[in-house]
């Protein structure tokens, strides 16, 4: 008797863990999708309330949250709108999404950098906007004020993948306290890459200061790039992919690692330590905000998000931003010797915003995306802390408050360059951030250009790398 | 390591017994619905990821980019690849030396010297030592590493301040040396609880005659203490060996740099994987690195089965 009810449970447990296991096999189908009823729309970016990018995460918690609800409940629907914000490194906040896109999981918005749109585009993780969102997407009034240099930042292969939420550029921030110390103007206006370097070696005589401070390195991952090697590489009148071919051992490329060597091997400007550290590009950022570097090439997000006094905005804030931090374009290795013959250079991306294809209500969540890029969107945005928009609309009314942004929309966009918006780039990007370690670290120039152009070569074939 | 053998002595000369079929009376289909869930659990969570990454580590799956959405067939390219990269070889190398002073010299050394010395102390000295050594071990990954951050940190950190030796990058200057140490530090606890429980075992009359006839410290620990723990000694080292093999948590200290020199097999292969974005080359040498792990495990499973032989 026993026996045989001990047998009973025993079956019965077979049969339930099986049962289990096939349910949970079936859980991954989607639920029918209704209009009608109580609907959750996510929101995801690399930013957080108290970290980074607060003043956008702050947006979307205290602004466009409730307004979408209450708009959304005037039209008798009930939508909740949830954040999931994020405060990691770009990288890490990459690999986050992908995986999320790539298990057909994630958020419905997400949050991403116009760079990276070409290779999800590529792995089918997005979808062009329209496709997913429905007719309404390319009725958008929104279009109409955001320029065609900007959409591109979010676009690829001449689809719009996502919104644009901004335009930035990159100067030589520069502290005048140090200049005044050193010698140096106030109004300082470096017209070679020489002067930069002269300036460096002025700054090097005060005790405890980092004079130059080149992003450089794998650990700061694109930072490297975008914020280091892209902007000298303009200035020699080199691009990164230029008639289909990207840089290889190039004169430019050359040139751009030379100067890495003067500042961090040579002349010992820079702290090539710092540039190896994990965390580097914090430390870097706390040390201009301490006065510790001289000069520090950034973004107009440097000024925005990092060094802003405004309570709870900036990770790095300095309270006399105004009066001591310097603003200068990038000059060019020679006066006229960047790329179109230009004196200075800069480089620009943009992040921008897309709706997640597996989105259970795509054509609410493109309601959300087009509300959160509505100029009463981008008014409230800047309330607190402005950037520059990619509507032309709010631009026109609202930069001229702060005369770092009115500097990078007007002298330095006009001058400015992109990405390729390639799919290969990231890796080839990798690679030229290993270049910049290994000259940093101590290998010799040409090697670290050789192999750098033989790992390019890797990457996107013998016949597709220029230079020798 | 331990299963103990359970023949009886003498059972090679004695007429092997057969062995009833059906001990339990299930029948073969009852007895089948019975281990069928634990054979699924373990398709499903064992055989299935490994069958999987076999087949991944053949082609060139990528985490973005056109090879995520259709990738092909490269047959043993990664493999050939993953042998003929530098930095695979370098890592594994690494890895080695990681091994070796971490876990073979340093954990189980220092373990093993930890148990010994409090072996006699008793009260709350020894209770003392054993919580700190045992707080390392508790401290969740994560949190340790953070530690170990502030500790070594270049600018305010603790030994720098202790030392007087500020501005010294640890990390960046001597990062091997760092995560020998902070593992070291890590794992202790466990050689040294695993050595402190075989210590009690071994018999104290075996020792008071040792002493009786006036055996050293260094001669008791040769001749009985060593040869009475020998097994402990083995499971230990094995277990040592793999997890110091497998580690991730060097990671968080120093993610691999500066410059890939503290990038331990762990490491590089999610280096490659997922940040690097290249799934089949990471997958290809996640099959390596389990097929040297087998090779670890069946080079001691060798060393303790001769042991007993003997």
């Amino acid at each position: 008797m026993i026996n045989h009810s001990k047998r009973r449970v025993l079956a019965a447990f077979a049969v339930a863990t099986a049962g289990a296991l096939v349910f949970a096999g079936c859980s991954g189908e989607a639920p029918e999708a209704s209009e009608d009823g109580p609907v959750t729309l996510t929101i995801t970016a690399n930013a957080i309330t108290g970290g980074k990018n607060a003043a956008e995460a702050d947006w979307i918690a205290d602004w466009v949250v409730p307004e979408f609800e209450a708009a959304m409940k005037k039209d008798g629907k009930d939508v909740t709108v949830e954040f999931e914000p994020q405060g990691v490194d770009d990288e890490n906040y990459k690999t986050k999404i992908a995986l999320d896109l790539q298990s057909g999981e994630g958020a419905d918005i997400i949050g991403m950098d116009g760079i990276w749109v070409g290779e999800f585009a590529e792995a089918g993780y997005i979808k062009p906007l329209a496709e997913v969102g429905g007719d309404s997407v390319d009725a958008w009034e929104g279009w109409e004020q955001i320029p065609e240099a900007v959409q591109q930042a979010l676009s690829f292969d001449d689809e719009r993948y996502g919104v644009p939420q901004g335009a930035d550029g990159r100067v030589l921030y520069y502290n005048k306290d140090l200049f005044e110390q050193a010698g140096l103007p106030a109004d300082w206006q470096p017209e070679s890459w020489d002067d930069v370097l002269d300036a460096a070696r002025d700054l090097k005589k005060i005790d405890g200061v980092t004079p130059i401070q080149l992003n450089a390195g794998t650990a700061m991952g694109e930072a490297t790039t975008m914020q280091g090697l892209l902007p000298l590489l303009v200035g020699t009148g080199e691009q990164v992919y230029e008639d289909g071919k990207w840089v290889g051992d190039t004169d430019g490329l050359n040139d751009v690692l030379d100067l890495y060597k003067t500042i961090y091997v040579d002349e010992g400007l820079g702290d090539a330590v710092l540039q190896q550290e994990a965390a580097g590009r914090d430390t870097s950022f706390q040390m201009f905000a301490a006065n510790q570097i001289g000069i520090l090439l950034e973004g107009d997000y440097f000024w925005r998000s990092v060094i802003n006094p405004e309570e709870g905005v900036g990770t790095a804030p300095m309270a006399n931003r105004d009066d001591v931090v310097g603003y200068t374009k990038i000059p060019a290795m020679k006066s006229g010797s960047g790329i179109d013959d230009q004196d200075f250079v800069s480089m620009s991306g943009g992040t921008g915003r897309v709706l997640n294809p597996n989105s259970e209500h795509p054509e609410l969540a493109w309601e959300l995306l087009a509300f959160m890029n509505s100029a009463d969107a981008y008014e409230a945005r800047n309330a607190g802390t402005l950037a520059i928009t990619p509507r032309t609309d709010v631009n026109d009314e609202m930069l001229a408050d702060d005369p770092m942004l009115t500097y990078v929309s007007e002298e330095v966009l006009p001058i400015t360059a992109y990405r390729p918006p390639l799919a290969a780039y990231p890796q080839i990007s990798t690679a030229l951030q290993q270049a910049t370690l290994d000259v940093v670290s101590g290998t010799s120039v040409a090697d670290a250009a050789s192999t750098y152009a033989d790992a390019a070569k890797d990457i996107v074939g013998d016949d597709a790398v220029s230079g020798g | 390591m331990t299963t103990s053998t359970t023949t009886p002595a003498g059972s090679a000369i004695a007429p092997r017994r057969r062995r009833a079929d059906d001990v339990a009376g299930l029948g073969t289909v009852r007895a089948g619905i019975f281990v069928a869930p634990a054979l699924i659990l373990i398709g499903i969570f064992l055989l299935f990821p490994a069958v999987w990454t076999i087949w991944l580590g053949m082609t060139d799956y990528r985490l973005t980019g056109l090879q995520a959405a259709s990738p092909e067939f490269v047959g043993l390219d990664n493999y050939v690849e993953a042998l003929t990269d530098p930095s695979f070889w370098n890592s594994l190398w690494l890895t080695l030396i990681f091994v070796l002073f971490s876990g073979i010299i340093g954990q189980t050394l220092i373990g093993f010297g930890l148990a010994w010395s409090v072996r006699n102390i008793d009260g709350w000295t020894k209770g003392l030592i054993e919580g700190l050594v045992l707080a390392a071990w508790v401290i969740p990954a994560s949190v340790a590493s953070f530690l170990w951050l502030v500790l070594l940190d270049r600018r305010s950190g603790t030994i720098n301040g202790l030392l007087g030796t500020e501005g010294t990058a640890w990390l960046i200057d001597h990062p091997m040396q760092s995560i020998i140490i902070f593992n070291i530090w890590v794992g202790t606890a466990f050689s040294m609880q695993l050595f402190s429980s075989a210590l009690n075992a071994v018999p104290p009359s075996q020792i008071e005659s040792a002493k009786m006839v006036g055996a050293t410290g260094w001669q008791q620990l040769r001749d009985v203490i060593v040869p009475n723990i020998k097994g402990h000694i083995l499971t230990n080292t094995l277990l040592i060996t793999l997890w110091t093999f497998n580690t991730f948590t060097p990671y968080l200290v120093t993610a691999g740099g500066p410059n890939g020199k503290t990038e331990i097999l762990s490491v590089y292969i999610y280096e490659t994987a997922i940040p690097g974005g290249q799934l089949g080359l990471g997958a290809a040498i996640s099959l390596i690195m389990l097929l040297i792990n087998l090779v670890i495990a069946l080079a001691y499973v060798r060393v303790s089965k001769g042991r007993k032989k003997r």
